[in-house]
């Protein structure tokens, strides 16, 4: 893998430790309140310091804390919702694309279309709106808007794999569609699917801090990078660092993904090299 | 005439895709968990307040009632009305609609002028140092969500700086930030287009000719190559410009812009399901219709694509 691609997958390395340990490694629980020492200044409070050292937050909570935490609450729904999407889409693709006729008609002639003319985010929204803000929703409504790729991408490669010849063969000494697809057709697709799952948890992660940037994540207090970016914008003046640590972190991550997902697109496929 | 006829199938075309999102919006308010008009009026309410809202939305009736009506509704451009104020929601949606599609607009616009300069430095200078720091400047872009590159443009040019205004809506200079928070990241998705688009359209046979009949180079580009290589840009355009409407609504969020993002965000926070359901079906329905028209445009640039 090129050069990004490995430096993408050391950054997702750590942020995957992060998230799994953040409970050890944390200095302090994310959600406890430490009120000002005496002589202490609101804005004194704020800054870096020796105990705090991305500083604290305007309820006194540990910013490194929440930082780490947060990366568990991304690296959960990024995983979860790339693990669903790419199972439920690699479903309908091979069923649309293995049985062709109406209902390849009815899934990508319409249902995909359908899912395409919703801006994704908008349709995240909408239904995290209406059912409510929580971990389940959250990853329901990502995972929703998710499959479309994966099903297309699943379907393209079936409606070419599905013509060779050991596809044939394997129909002609009678072996049945579920084990064709399962046995035969799916471990020859599966190349760019872990290209799309990379650049899906980018998508996810992203999502996920928009939701929650917006009120619609993971519910208080439960530190997310996106509430605590949002939290953050009222104290921008004196505090501007509340901002940029979260604002690093789901950069890092998205940006780690989108690396290793080029990186592995290039790796697997050495003709696109450019 | 003709080409009004095209257009007219075209939109026949995306009949169905219409109804079946006219159709889930219609079903949000009911996988709404518990009572939606418990959640709308809130735990002090009497049971005669919730027994009048709920025959006031329709949800006393059976469901294909209620969807009959809705569909009803709609056609007429009766959206019902707003839980919290009364106010007829279709009123309530267009008086926000033209600052979002500004704004939408203007980070078009900005995302223009960001990628097709860069992109034409990026694809002309292959591979050497000028290509590397344009991968980058795209991909720092593609990776900067705008709630992070929105609130830090605050802090550095209406905070530190005091450059351009926090927020709100009235001249040019409150137009700035907001439309650079949209365009960003369009920006940079363009630009990695642009240049592969021009690689490509470079290595062509007229481009030869352009150049041994002694054009400029920069005659070449901007003649030549970004005449045929704009037309593929032009398709994402369209779909982007969707992208941009629901990235309205945490822009408008964050400079307190008065259109449609920020619409939804406040019926969202104030359970007013009626204004949610608008604006959402709202922002689909003009996707949709961007989506027609770029398609379209896409086929009227490029002749040897069949108008029909």
């Amino acid at each position: 893998m090129n050069r990004l691609g490995k430096f993408g997958l050391v950054i997702i390395a750590i942020f995957f430790l992060v998230a799994l340990l953040a409970p050890l490694l944390a200095p302090y629980d994310p959600r406890v309140q430490t009120p000002a020492k005496p002589g202490q200044s609101r804005e004194e409070r704020y800054q870096p310091s020796r105990e705090h050292l991305l500083g604290q937050d305007d309820l006194g909570r540990d910013v490194l804390s929440r930082v780490m935490h947060g990366a568990k609450v991304s690296m959960q729904v990024g995983v979860m919702v790339v693990l669903i999407s790419a199972l439920l889409g690699m479903m309908i693709g091979a069923i649309s694309g293995y049985y062709g006729g109406w209902i390849d008609r009815f899934f990508s002639g319409f249902l995909f279309n359908v899912f395409m003319s919703f801006p994704s985010l908008l349709l995240a929204i909408a239904m995290v709106a209406f059912l409510g803000p929580s971990l389940r929703n959250l990853i329901l409504a990502l995972s929703i808007i998710g499959w479309v790729g994966y099903a297309r991408l699943i379907r393209g490669q079936v409606l070419k794999v599905r013509e060779y010849d050991f596809v044939t063969a394997a129909r002609a000494i009678g072996t049945g569609d579920f084990r064709i697809i399962l046995r035969h057709i799916l471990p020859n697709a599966i190349q760019p699917l872990i290209v799309q799952a990379s650049l899906g948890m980018a998508g996810a992660v992203l999502s996920e801090a928009s939701l929650s940037f917006l009120g619609l994540g993971v519910p208080p207090p439960t530190p997310s990078w996106g509430a605590m970016l949002n939290d953050a914008r009222p104290f921008l003046r004196d505090a501007p660092h509340l901002l940029i640590f979260p604002g690093i972190a789901v950069m890092l991550t998205v940006l780690a993904f989108n690396f290793v997902g080029d990186g592995l697109r290039e790796w697997l496929d050495p003709k696109q090299k450019r | 005439m003709q080409i009004l006829l095209a257009l007219a199938k075209r939109l026949v075309l995306v009949l169905p895709v219409v109804w079946a999102v006219v159709t889930l919006v219609f079903l949000l308010i009911h996988i709404v968990p518990g009572d939606p008009v418990r959640n709308a009026l809130g735990e002090n309410a009497t049971e005669q307040q919730l027994i009048e809202l709920r025959q006031k939305l329709g949800l006393d009736l059976p469901l294909s009632q209620q969807y009959v009506n809705y569909w009803k509704g709609l056609l007429r451009g009766d959206f019902g009305a707003s839980l919290v104020s009364g106010e007829d929601v279709f009123e309530k949606i267009m008086s926000r609609y033209p600052a979002t599609i500004q704004l939408a607009l203007a980070g078009l616009v900005v995302a223009i002028l960001i990628a097709i300069p860069l992109g034409v430095t990026a694809g002309t200078n292959q591979g050497n140092w000028l290509d590397n720091v344009a991968s980058v400047v795209s991909l720092l872009g593609i990776s900067t969500p705008g709630f992070v590159l929105g609130p830090l443009m605050v802090y550095l040019f209406a905070i530190k700086f005091d450059l351009l205004p926090v927020g709100g809506r009235d001249g040019i200079e409150y137009l700035i930030l907001p439309a650079i928070t949209m365009g960003a990241a369009l920006a940079a998705i363009l630009t990695r287009m642009v240049r592969s688009s021009v690689i490509e359209e470079l290595g062509e046979d007229y481009v030869r000719t352009a150049r041994a009949k002694g054009l400029s180079e920069g005659q070449v580009i901007y003649k030549h190559v970004l005449k045929n290589g704009l037309i593929p840009v032009v398709t994402v355009l369209g779909l982007q410009f969707g992208v941009l409407l629901a990235g309205a609504i945490i822009t408008e969020t964050i400079f307190s812009w008065p259109g449609l993002g920020r619409l939804t965000v406040d019926a969202i926070n104030a359970r007013d399901y009626p204004v949610v359901q608008g604006c959402i079906l709202m922002i689909a329905l003009t996707y949709i219709v961007a989506n027609v028209l770029t398609d379209f445009a896409y086929r009227l640039l490029d002749p040897r694509i069949k108008v029909e």
